[in-house]
């Protein structure tokens, strides 16, 4: 298999002329796999006309689909019996959450996948880790949400966890006062959803009028910056503040999706994020659904080698953003950079994956 | 105690399950005791157990009670 081949080399080392045959080839058998062990996803092709063997001459040529879709149906690529574990998105109250099927396999190489990229941001030592979240988001180990998928899996480059906040958001301030005298001035590892760090554990901090020192700390954050820009905070004030409070220098946010969990895009020391050499980003026109050139706005896609159990190694985001260049970020890193710039309404997102049917 | 008794006691205790039940053979995500939660518990309780410090490789290469005793070996553990 392709990604267990790529797993053995660096992240960020594989220039384009290198790399898009490699995905090329990945997705390709990704494609067929999924045609053969998923109805809906065979369906799906046969409606929009692709032939066997959904052989492809160029990543863009990928058929995607939709996130609703993920909502919609039942989509797997194995056997009932083989369902190890399922994933639900957050959703909104009176939403249908995603569900993501893993089975023992694809569920080892998102660990192993997020592990590989976040080595190099952290190196192999595991660090002390604060969990900016309650204790109480992995209590169901069979049916975890995002948030519980995200913790567990940053959770590989920690030890000596610690939960910084209460079942009811509030500062558990016994707990970090501890971890910050056990581990000030090791190199540790903080991490959180970018909105509640922001809310419940740098706001809070300040309130009480709490400073922490942990000049080798990492702070390592992701989700959206929707309810932040409502707040008017934006990364630079984030990192400012989180800096200040923190008495630490890192600051990273990374962006990706439950639909694939593990290829994370981690924002470099310029603020542009990144594809590691296992995913890809395109940017789609809305409308025309055309891949737009680098530097226009459109709709995210994203193309991951892990999804092996459920069809979603090519997927239609509702996030608006652009490609800043690729192979030539300052930073050094190879790939694609690019920056999320909002996220699109839910009825305008259309992909291919509105030519089938969903029964109701 | 053995190390390998040791060995055996620890994934026991780590996986909340009965000491019969750890082969060479058991597998990481193959029963639902042994995820990725438990398996965070059974890298700090080896840790404390022989008193080593366990880095990521290590961490995601221990998909089984086998390749563990291969990991540990690498910190001057033997198990006959």
């Amino acid at each position: 298999m392709i990604l267990t081949q790529l797993l053995q080399g660096e992240p960020y080392n594989l220039q384009k002329q290198e790399k898009q045959p490699i995905l090329l080839e990945g997705l390709n058998e990704l494609n067929a796999w999924h045609h053969q062990n998923c109805t809906e996803y065979s369906n799906l092709l046969d409606a929009i006309g692709m032939e066997p063997p959904w052989y492809t001459k160029s990543v863009t040529e990928t058929p995607y689909l939709t996130v609703p879709l993920f909502k919609q149906l039942e989509l797997k690529s194995i056997s009932e019996e083989d369902v190890f574990k399922v994933l639900h998105s957050s959703g909104t109250t009176g939403q249908t959450p995603s569900r993501i099927f893993l089975d023992r396999d694809t569920a080892a190489l998102q660990s192993k996948t997020l592990v590989r990229i976040m080595q190099h941001w952290l190196g192999k030592p595991r660090r002390p880790m604060l969990i900016l979240d309650h204790p109480g988001v992995i209590k169901d180990r069979q049916a975890f949400t995002a948030r519980g998928a995200g913790i567990q899996g940053i959770s590989f480059m920690g030890r000596n966890h610690c939960y910084a906040l209460h079942e009811d958001m509030s500062l558990n301030l016994e707990a970090i006062i501890k971890f910050e005298q056990a581990h000030s001035h090791e190199p540790v590892l903080m991490f959180g959803f970018t909105f509640m760090v922001w809310v419940y554990f740098l706001q809070a901090l300040q309130k009480e009028g709490i400073k922490l020192n942990f000049p080798k700390g990492f702070l390592l954050h992701s989700g959206g910056w929707k309810k932040l820009q409502d707040q008017s905070v934006d990364n630079s004030t984030f990192k400012q503040e989180a800096q200040q409070l923190l008495g630490l220098n890192a600051v990273h946010n990374f962006y990706g999706m439950v639909e694939q969990i593990g290829s994370i895009f981690v924002e470099c020391e310029e603020g542009h994020l990144h594809t590691p050499a296992y995913a890809d980003v395109l940017v789609r026109e809305p409308g025309s659904w055309k891949v737009l050139n680098t530097g226009q706005t459109g709709l995210l896609q994203l193309v991951s080698l892990i999804p092996k159990s459920y069809p979603g190694h090519s997927l239609l985001t509702e996030d608006l953003g652009k490609i800043l260049g690729e192979d030539s970020c300052p930073c050094g890193r190879a790939g694609k950079y690019f920056l999320v710039e909002g996220r699109m309404k839910r009825t305008e997102v259309r992909g291919c994956s509105d030519t089938y049917n969903v029964p109701t | 105690m053995t190390n390998t008794e040791k060995l055996q006691q620890t994934f026991a205790t780590a996986l909340a399950i009965d000491i019969n039940r750890i082969t060479d053979e058991l597998a990481y995500n193959s029963i639902k005791e042994w995820d990725s939660t438990a398996h965070m518990i059974l890298v700090a309780e080896l840790e404390a157990t022989f008193d080593i410090l366990l880095d990521t490789d290590d961490i995601i290469d221990m998909s089984s009670v086998a390749e563990s005793k291969r990991i540990l070996a690498k910190y001057d553990l033997r198990f006959d």
